[in-house]
């Protein structure tokens, strides 16, 4: 059963003269199946992930998109995130002054309103959180701290995954996650997404690298090339890829 | 000046000749009455009053008050969780509505127009001490027009363990608005620590507050001194506040300004002492057409003085505000450490914002930064918190009192913090219990 549909999606950088991005991406993602989208840089990778999670900065001009037959692209970022779409960010943003527990407790209650749930009590909040944070082997102390505010690289990617752990959602959207990861933290932030793969939710996997694929193996491994993905297939592409380049992937699919 | 404000000075001097009081002060009012005279209203073709327009102050006709007491009920809502609080109305000591806490020894509060007659011999030191400070026409306004305020002197180590709050009230009188002179004086002497709050507050109607307040830390001394400027939203505030920092000593200001249609703020601190410091907190929340001018003078005039400057002011709607910063480093005070911040979020488009850093240094062997910065809110950050599921509305109310909290959370005077966190909460439609800031 599709989880997202993307059809013939076209997107450009919002303004004037705004460069073309995306044109003409097709995909679908079926509940419980993990697709990695692959590409070199400029191909459109976290256009793609940014336009799913509702960016203002990026303008879809033509196509659809539907996450369980709704019309995600009619909906605004917080209405994408509360029907369960999540987006760890490339590069996770500081917000000084705002405490890391304050504001997942309210984007967790934000969606649990919405999905008819009762909103949980600082108690259980808090046995929820520890739970969840000891999955990405994350100190305690974390909490206290303003949102991303001077974490290093790899505490800001595990944030993310935390929070996607925390939140729950039905399409996790990873951009990047592995970038700026050394190689513990890999393994760490990639046994996090591991463990909350399932039959109901799936993922799409931003990278660069085929190294992450070797930690999350997904199902489908889809190549973006010019904001198109000219290539589909299954794990065995990732390595194919990182035996022939992209250079080698874009004659052959010519 | 225009014939308008000519007319309104002549009411103003007409009105401080009548002024009650001491008779040996005489002299010094009829002194700061010819100044007064002589300098006249500032308007804006003058470089301190640039983005000030008093305007609004000069085409209206003040009244001096005739009653002094009001209600307890009207102030309900700026009454604070202190020991010792005092309420000035329309400028003058109300009795009734005064409480001080059982049991204070070595400190001395009461009303400056009896320890004027008293001739209270700290406060005549003190005086003897400021006579030649000249603090520009409100200041000598208020020098000849004052008649009553509060003096407060902390005997040598003395430490209040409670904060005293002075809460300043004003109401127009038949419909007709009123202008007050408050004058507040704090003597600190040598190793005494206190909180002090002033909080100016409604009571009803139109009115002009013309406040000045003088504060003198002697050696090793520590104040902690908060100034809340909740005025009515038709009411004038302009406030001097005059400070001087001995040896070693340590004073702190928070000052917020929330309230009044404009306001002017003149802190003028001397780091008049070796290795005497100072902290300035200044936090502007405004909106409507509200306009809010904060002018601070750090002066350094001895060596080994540390200071900060945190200003932020948060402006929406077609509020206007303006920030001038001057820290002058006198000849000799070398190893001086100062640093000023000044930051403002622009909730509109067209709410303005003028901020001029001023640097004067005349030492060789100093440490002095500056920044500024205005604008709106983060994109990147409403995103962020949006992906998460937050509410656009929800999201602005979020880094817009984060950013405010930065200043909350430097103050030590706990009612104080409380009581802006609670204001800053309800604007933004936050539950009043809400912790966003970290800590």
């Amino acid at each position: 059963m599709p989880l997202l549909e993307i059809e013939n999606l076209h997107a450009r950088v919002a303004g004037p003269g705004g460069r073309q991005i995306l044109k003409g991406l097709d995909l679908v993602i079926n509940a419980g199946e993990v697709h990695a989208i692959m590409g070199p840089n400029g191909s459109g990778k976290s256009t793609l992930a940014q336009v799913l999670a509702g960016r203002e900065t990026y303008e879809v001009t033509e196509g659809r998109v539907r996450l369980d037959g709704k019309d995600l692209l009619d909906m605004d970022p917080e209405e994408r995130c509360r029907e369960g779409v999540f987006l760890a960010f490339q590069y996770p943003v500081e917000i000084p002054g705002v405490s890391t527990s304050y504001f997942l407790k309210a984007a967790l209650n934000a969606v649990r309103k919405h999905r008819g749930l009762e909103e949980l009590d600082a108690m259980d909040f808090l046995r929820l959180v520890k739970e969840k944070m000891k999955l990405l082997e994350m100190d305690a102390s974390f909490m206290n701290r303003a949102v991303n505010e001077g974490f290093s690289g790899g505490e800001k990617k595990r944030n993310e995954v935390f929070q996607l752990a925390v939140l729950e959602p039905r399409l996790a959207i990873l951009d990047e996650t592995d970038s700026g990861l050394d190689i513990d933290a890999l393994r760490i932030v990639a046994g996090g997404v591991n463990a909350l793969r399932s039959a109901e939710r799936s993922m799409l996997v931003v990278t660069h690298y085929q190294r992450l694929l070797n930690y999350i193996v997904p199902d489908f491994v889809h190549v973006l090339m010019d904001g198109r993905i000219v290539k589909s297939g299954n794990k065995s592409l990732a390595l194919e890829l990182e035996a022939q380049g992209y250079a080698g992937v874009e004659a052959a699919a010519v | 000046m225009t014939q308008l404000a000519e007319d309104n000075l002549e009411q103003f001097l007409d009105q401080a000749r009548q002024t009650r009081g001491a008779a040996w002060l005489r002299p010094w009012r009829q002194a700061a009455l010819e100044r007064l005279a002589a300098t006249g209203l500032p308007d804006t073709h003058q470089e301190e009053w640039r983005f000030t327009n008093i305007n609004p102050i000069v085409r209206t006709r003040f009244v001096r008050p005739s009653s002094y007491s009001i209600e307890a009920a009207a102030l309900a809502d700026y009454t604070l969780d202190v020991g010792t609080e005092i309420v000035l109305v329309n400028g003058h000591w109300c009795r009734p509505l005064s409480r001080k806490e059982d049991g204070l020894l070595g400190v001395e509060i009461a009303s400056l127009a009896q320890a004027l007659e008293q001739r209270r011999p700290a406060l005549l030191r003190h005086l003897e001490q400021v006579q030649a400070q000249h603090d520009g026409p409100f200041a000598d306004l208020n020098a000849a027009s004052f008649e009553d305020g509060v003096w407060i002197h902390l005997a040598p180590g003395t430490q209040l363990r409670r904060p005293i709050h002075l809460l300043i009230c004003s109401r127009a009188e038949d419909g007709r608005a009123v202008i007050t002179h408050p004058r507040i004086v704090v003597v600190a002497e040598e190793g005494s620590s206190a909180q002090i709050i002033e909080t100016y507050a409604p009571a009803g109607g139109d009115y002009f507050t013309n406040t000045v307040v003088e504060v003198s830390l002697g050696c090793e001394a520590r104040l902690e001194h908060s100034k809340m400027q909740q005025e009515a939203l038709t009411a004038y505030h302009i406030g001097g506040t005059r400070v001087t920092v001995g040896k070693g000593a340590h004073y702190v200001s928070n000052s917020a300004s929330l309230g009044s249609a404009l306001t002017r703020n003149d802190l003028n601190v001397s780091l008049a002492g070796e290795t005497a410091s100072a902290s300035l907190h200044g936090l502007t929340l405004i909106g409507g057409r509200q306009h809010v001018d904060n002018h601070t003078l750090l002066e350094h005039a001895q060596p080994g003085c540390p200071s900060l400057e945190l200003y932020k002011a948060v402006l929406a709607d077609r509020a206007s505000g303006v920030f001038k910063g001057k820290i002058l480093v006198r000849p000799g005070a070398q190893k001086t450490d100062s640093k000023q911040t000044s930051r403002t979020l622009l909730l509109s488009d067209d709410a303005t914002m003028n901020a001029m850093p001023a640097l004067e240094i005349y030492a060789d062997d100093v440490k002095c930064t500056h920044g500024s910065t205005t604008g709106p809110l983060d994109e990147e950050q409403v995103f962020y918190l949006r992906s998460r599921g937050l509410h656009l509305d929800a999201a602005r109310h979020v880094l817009t009192y984060a950013f405010a909290a930065d200043v909350t959370g430097r103050i030590r005077t706990e009612p104080v913090r409380r009581r802006l966190e609670e204001i800053m909460a309800a604007q933004h439609g936050l539950p009043r219990d809400l912790r966003i800031a970290q800590g």
